[in-house]
């Protein structure tokens, strides 16, 4: 789909600069929207696409740079503001109103009146109309949530018709898609597409990108990467534009890669067919003593989503576990600790630092949850193992009773770290450990990585920084799009393979 | 859902297809329809075991003897249906009623004392809402804060109760308007006109749905542009200003003011609307619903008065049905969300 | 220095200190105490003797409120716990004997328990909103009181039931010395086992502690079923005081006192870290600030207008809005006064 340059932009975005304390969200970025077209927008985690994203729709406000809609200069303080304009955003999930019908939610703030009451009939009416336009035959009268996602989100689109909008934002509109239903919404993205508007398209799923947009937009470290015509961009680069190179000197870059596994008895933990409706496709993982699995993919390939199944986190609806060959039941997080599992969540503040608990306390926290209430953890006990943690791990400021919350985003891994690792586990779950610390608590944890794998804890790693994943891993497992794709040995691999097997269905050798 | 291309569907999926389409359409009416079930089973059983329950003089007396009841039920439905809670209502009650009877019996004419009780019930409710809005206080806890202070209040206007000689006031009460040997008296009357008043603005303004759209996901009704926090105010100061009319209804029915008044008062209201199947976590619910809520409550009182029996079982049997209700709706948000 | 002021019930005590002081002063009576047949009696004896039923209510209160949970229920469960008690001691032949007032504090005990028990279960097993769950027995539990004094409200003469909240121990009230015991109990057993801090997590972060293997089903449990069996024992004690079961004014209006007293202690409402030498502070700052009020000349009835008055108070200095306001003016002077900066959390 040839784009035309000539067209005025609808959306220009120029030097955007948004920073919050301690980090520079966006830095100088520029970013072009035309009428008719469809404009996907892509990077990983921390690169800056939702922070865009809520600059434009009013959420965010802008230290600096200038946002300018249909040639007009504008500011926005709120949402209302945004929507005014005529940006209107569909969101992941779906933000209607399950309670109310599909005709209110349609025309919700815009009912249409008489007499200062509302007219139902004439509202409904006009809901009707509008969804019929995007292709949507269906009883307005009906509640909103005895319908699909995929309705919903046509739903909540044609809302955005309702207002008119110039420019139509989807956030990650086909996470809980099937194929039949992604091709709907891609009918009516083309349909609004040949109408003019402009719309904002943001997906992990490369395949999808590649079907329906014009251009692509990659963000990283929250800088413009740069714009391109889909039609002429290779996956390749696509890829590593979006995940890049650690450039950074690490000293004493720990290695196990190249390790000796052994193989020939039962694995320490084996997963078959593990899946969840609508969030992982049935996978399959096995790991053995001592070995370090890595788990690559972007960012929503199911990674994390694999490694909660295993854990017990979420409560798989298919496949089984196994632990040292024998079947075993792994529902909830305790029958993962009974069974000596760890697992360190990528979202550190919301699942895994208590914030207003002390160092000690977060440390003793594992242990003490497995001991039960009663058997308390003696101080003496406690000041051991916090202590040996401490200096293990390089935890500063090296004070047991500060509270956790007041650590640096590095050292409050190390005191998950810390925490999981004096439960002495068999297998410790690690996902994207070293996301957002410094360089220096990066080398410290994959230094401990590598020595404890050495000593037989097997490890699960996962990582979006894939020379971390190749270094330490003996076997990596790649995922895309909810879905296990291969296996690959890491053992002489480079970043750019792994990135070609990613990218394209996986016709690797596969050891 | 969209375009079904099937064959010739047979007649069981088609009754099926209509029975799902009006499931769909009227899902929150279910629960007003199990209180209305409730309602004529408790009749029924009544009438057949009494043999005189069901007489024109003791229907119209339910009206009116819980027709303080229906006033603040309505001004609880728009609370609990943005997701929130006032227990501030039965000391509204009783600071706005106390309030007036002490005003009129000064020489305040009732034209001037009505509207100055109803706008300090609308004060309460404006202070509730803005301490969960502006600071963050947890909907109960500002709602406690309200009702202490409004108790408090009612003792400062006075210790003791304070009879009523203000002749338009007690007309209120004592007028009556006979259809056959049914009654109503003008407060029986103003408590239908807040239920019309409810269900209109519910029903038919934007106010009203804004309400609904707050209790289904609040997040998404900001998200969608919907002046929420105002709204959300404003439902805390309908169900003052509720407070302050069922004042005015209560002192016209007793002849006085009584500073102890609508003691308990706020969990019967709660118990009625959930009863009547507004759904505690918001969003679901209807003023309807809560005024057959409010005659299942005034059943249960009148049938204890029947059976002669203690009159604590009124409040335990209240609180037991109120505990199913609330069972059920959990177990039907559990199994829902289950779903997805 | 900075470590005594930044203290979590630094601000608690100097209030109760300021309030003390001004009652000291305005009436010196206040601290007169006078020694009759080696008994104390005076202002402040009658204060530590009459805090004792919020005492046990608040200290169960604080326990709920960490795990992010409240108990409404508390002074239907007083009014229980009297009936209960008292009924047995009416019905028995033997009314005086310590025996029997055993067995009817046990019994009541036990009732109230399995009260609160009943209340955890609903919010822990059933996931129903602690308001609501508690909600129920708040409305059902005065009723249930009344059926077991048949409606009436049963009076009793027991000298030895007398003695829990009239009797001396050592010059003072036996009843404060209930008091001390609970608290101390529930410290030991909050801060000698893991309790305090198991709780402390699930309140602070339910989600990071389900992921770390803690039981939050049972704390959260036994945090109701402790408060219904402190709300008990506090029931016995009003009892014991009027020497009657009055399922009416039994507890009333006690939940919101509780819930003052620990959140003028210094716990959060939101849950998480509870600090019981707060809750006591809060709960001596109520007392002496209603002695003070009826002092003052207000009836009773009127006292919860100023109790609203201090929590909007407290809750409004509390609030992020003020602190944020507050922080911004502070921040503001600081760098106008030096020119070190600081770090961003």
């Amino acid at each position: 789909m040839p784009v035309d340059n000539d067209v005025a932009p609808i959306i220009e975005m120029r030097g955007i600069t948004i920073q919050f304390p301690g980090v520079k969200a966006l830095d100088s970025v520029d970013f072009t929207l035309r009428g008719g077209e469809v404009h996907s927008l892509m990077g990983e985690n921390g690169a800056g696409k939702s922070t865009l994203i809520k600059a434009l729709t009013g959420v965010y406000s802008v230290d600096s740079g200038t946002i300018t809609v249909a040639g007009e200069k504008r500011v926005f303080h709120t949402t209302s503001d945004a929507q005014a304009a005529g940006i209107s955003t569909v969101y992941q999930e779906v933000n209607l109103c399950t309670n109310l019908s599909v005709g209110e939610n349609v025309m919700l703030g815009h009912e249409v009146r008489r007499g200062g009451l509302i007219d139902w009939r004439a509202t409904h009416r006009e809901a009707a109309r509008h969804l019929e336009a995007l292709g949507v035959q269906l009883d307005t009268h009906t509640g909103l949530f005895s319908h699909s996602i995929a309705i919903q989100q046509l739903i909540a689109i044609s809302r955005a018709m309702v207002t008119d909008s110039k420019v139509l934002i989807l956030d990650e509109p086909t996470s809980s898609l099937d194929r039949g239903e992604v091709e709907q919404l891609f009918g009516v993205i083309r349909d609004l597409r040949e109408r003019g508007v402009a719309i904002l398209f943001v997906s992990h799923f490369l395949d999808q990108v590649y079907e329906i947009s014009d251009r692509i937009t990659v963000l990283r470290n929250g800088a413009l990467v740069g714009a391109y015509d889909a039609d002429t961009l290779p996956r390749n680069t696509l890829i590593s534009s979006m995940i890049g190179r650690e450039l950074e000197d690490l000293a004493e870059l720990a290695s196990s890669a190249a390790r000796d596994i052994d193989r020939s008895g039962a694995p320490v933990f084996t997963a078959t067919g593990l899946g969840k409706k609508g969030v992982l496709e049935p996978a399959d993982l096995d790991i053995y003593e001592g070995e370090v699995v890595g788990i690559a993919g972007l960012l929503g390939s199911g990674r994390t989503e694999l490694v909660r199944l295993m854990y017990g986190a979420d409560r798989a609806d298919h496949g089984k576990v196994e632990v040292h060959g024998k079947p075993t039941r792994i529902t909830t997080p305790r029958h993962a600790i009974d069974h000596r599992i760890a697992f360190s969540s990528e979202d550190r503040r919301a699942e895994g630092i208590v914030g207003d608990l002390t160092v000690a306390e977060n440390i003793v926290l594992g242990i003490q949850a497995r001991r039960g209430w009663l058997r308390r953890v003696k101080r003496t006990e406690t000041d051991a193992i916090v202590k040996e943690y401490i200096e293990a791990l390089g935890v500063r400021p090296a004070d047991p009773d500060r509270p956790v919350r007041n650590l640096s985003g590095g050292n409050q891994q190390k005191v998950l770290l810390a925490r999981w690792l004096a439960t002495a586990p068999e297998l410790i779950i690690l996902d994207e450990p070293t996301r957002g610390i410094d360089v220096g608590a990066k080398a410290d944890i994959q230094r401990k990585v590598a020595e404890l794998s050495a000593k037989g804890l097997s490890v699960v790693f996962i990582s979006s920084e894939i020379e971390e994943v190749i270094r330490l891993a003996q076997r990596i497992t790649v995922m895309r799009d909810r879905r296990k794709i291969g296996e690959l040995e890491s053992n002489g691999l480079g970043v750019d393979d792994v990135i070609d097997y990613i990218a394209n269905e996986g016709q690797e050798n596969v050891a | 859902m969209t375009d079904l291309k099937t064959a010739a569907p047979s007649p069981l999926s088609t009754v099926l297809g209509a029975l799902n389409t009006f499931r769909s359409r009227h899902a929150s009416w279910i629960p007003v329809f199990a209180a209305l079930l409730i309602l004529v089973i408790m009749f029924g059983v009544a009438q057949w075991w009494f043999g005189n329950f069901l007489n024109p003089r003791l229907i119209s007396a339910l009206l009116l003897d819980n027709a303080y009841l229906l006033v603040l039920a309505v001004g609880m439905t728009f609370v609990i249906l943005t997701g929130g809670i006032d227990l501030s209502v039965g000391s509204v009650m009783a600071f706005t009623g106390i309030m007036c009877a002490s005003l009129v019996s000064q020489g305040v004419p009732s034209i001037v004392a009505v509207p100055l009780m109803i706008l300090s019930g609308a004060a309460v409710g404006l202070l509730i809402g803005v301490l969960v809005h502006y600071f963050d206080v947890q909907p109960f806890i500002a709602s406690l804060v309200g009702m202490f202070l409004a108790r408090g209040l009612a003792f400062l206007v006075s210790l003791r109760s304070i009879k009523v000689e203000d002749e338009s006031i007690l007309l209120l009460q004592s007028t009556r308007f006979r259809f056959g040997d049914f009654y109503i008296t003008p407060t029986g009357i103003i408590a239908l006109l807040v239920v019309v008043a409810g269900v209109l603005v519910l029903q038919y303004t934007r106010f009203g749905r804004t309400i609904y759209a707050i209790g289904g996901n609040e997040q998404s009704a900001r998200l969608m542009g919907l002046p929420v926090t105002r709204t959300k105010i404003l439902a805390y100061v309908i169900s003052g200003i509720c407070g302050g009319i069922a004042g005015l209804v209560l002192t016209a029915y007793q002849g006085s003011g009584y500073p102890l008044n609508g003691s308990g008062a706020e969990l019967d209201t709660i118990a009625a609307v959930v009863i009547g199947g507004t759904l505690l976590a918001g969003g679901s619910g209807y003023v309807l619903g809560s005024m057959i809520g409010v005659f299942v409550y005034g059943t249960i009182a009148t049938l204890i008065n029947f059976l002669g029996a203690e009159q604590s079982w009124k409040r335990i049997i209240v609180g037991g049905l109120l505990l199913v209700f609330v069972v059920v709706q959990r177990v039907i948000v559990t199994r829902s969300s289950r779903r997805t | 220095m900075k470590k005594i002021v930044k203290h979590r019930v630094f601000w608690p005590v100097v209030a109760l200190v300021a309030l003390l002081l001004l009652n000291a002063i305005v009436r010196p009576s206040f601290v007169s105490i006078t020694v009759q047949d080696g008994e104390l009696y005076g202002t402040l004896i009658s204060l530590l003797r009459n805090s004792a039923p919020l005492m046990l209510v608040a200290l169960g209160m604080t326990i709920v409120i960490a795990t992010r949970g409240i108990d409404l229920s508390v002074g239907a469960v007083m009014a229980v716990s009297g009936a209960v008690a008292l009924t047995i001691i009416a019905q028995s032949p033997t009314p005086e004997a310590p025996g029997t007032i055993a067995i009817a504090i046990v019994a009541a005990l036990i009732v109230t328990l399995i009260a609160g028990a009943w209340n955890g279960f609903l919010v822990a097993v059933l996931g129903i909103q602690p308001i609501i769950a508690t909600l129920v027995l708040m409305l059902a539990g005065r009723g249930i009181a009344l059926l077991i004094t048949n409606g009436q409200i049963t009076t009793v003469n027991s000298a030895p039931y007398k003695f829990m909240s009239q009797g001396y121990l050592f010059g003072f009230p036996f009843a404060f010395f209930v008091s001390i015991a609970a608290v101390v109990i529930v410290v030991l057993v909050q801060r000698r086992t893991a309790l305090g801090m198991l709780t402390e997590a699930v309140g602070i972060n339910p989600e990071a502690s389900r992921l770390a293997g803690v039981r939050s089903r049972g704390i959260i449990w036994g945090a109701y079923a402790a408060s219904g069996l402190l709300a008990g024992f506090a029931g016995i004690l009003y009892s014991s005081n009027i020497m009657a079961a009055d399922s009416n004014a039994a507890g009333n209006l006690i939940e919101l006192d509780a819930i003052l007293a620990v959140v003028l202690g210094g716990t959060s409402l939101m849950g998480g870290k509870f600090s019981i030498a707060g809750t006591v502070i809060g709960v001596f700052t109520i007392q002496t600030l209603k002695s003070t009020i009826v002092f003052l000349g207000v009836p009773s009835p009127v006292t919860p207008v100023f109790m609203a008055a201090v929590v909007i108070i407290v809750v409004a200095v509390q609030s992020p809005l003020l602190r944020g306001t507050a922080a911004r003016a502070v921040r503001s002077i600081r760098n106008a006064n030096s020119n070190t900066t600081e770090v961003a959390k």
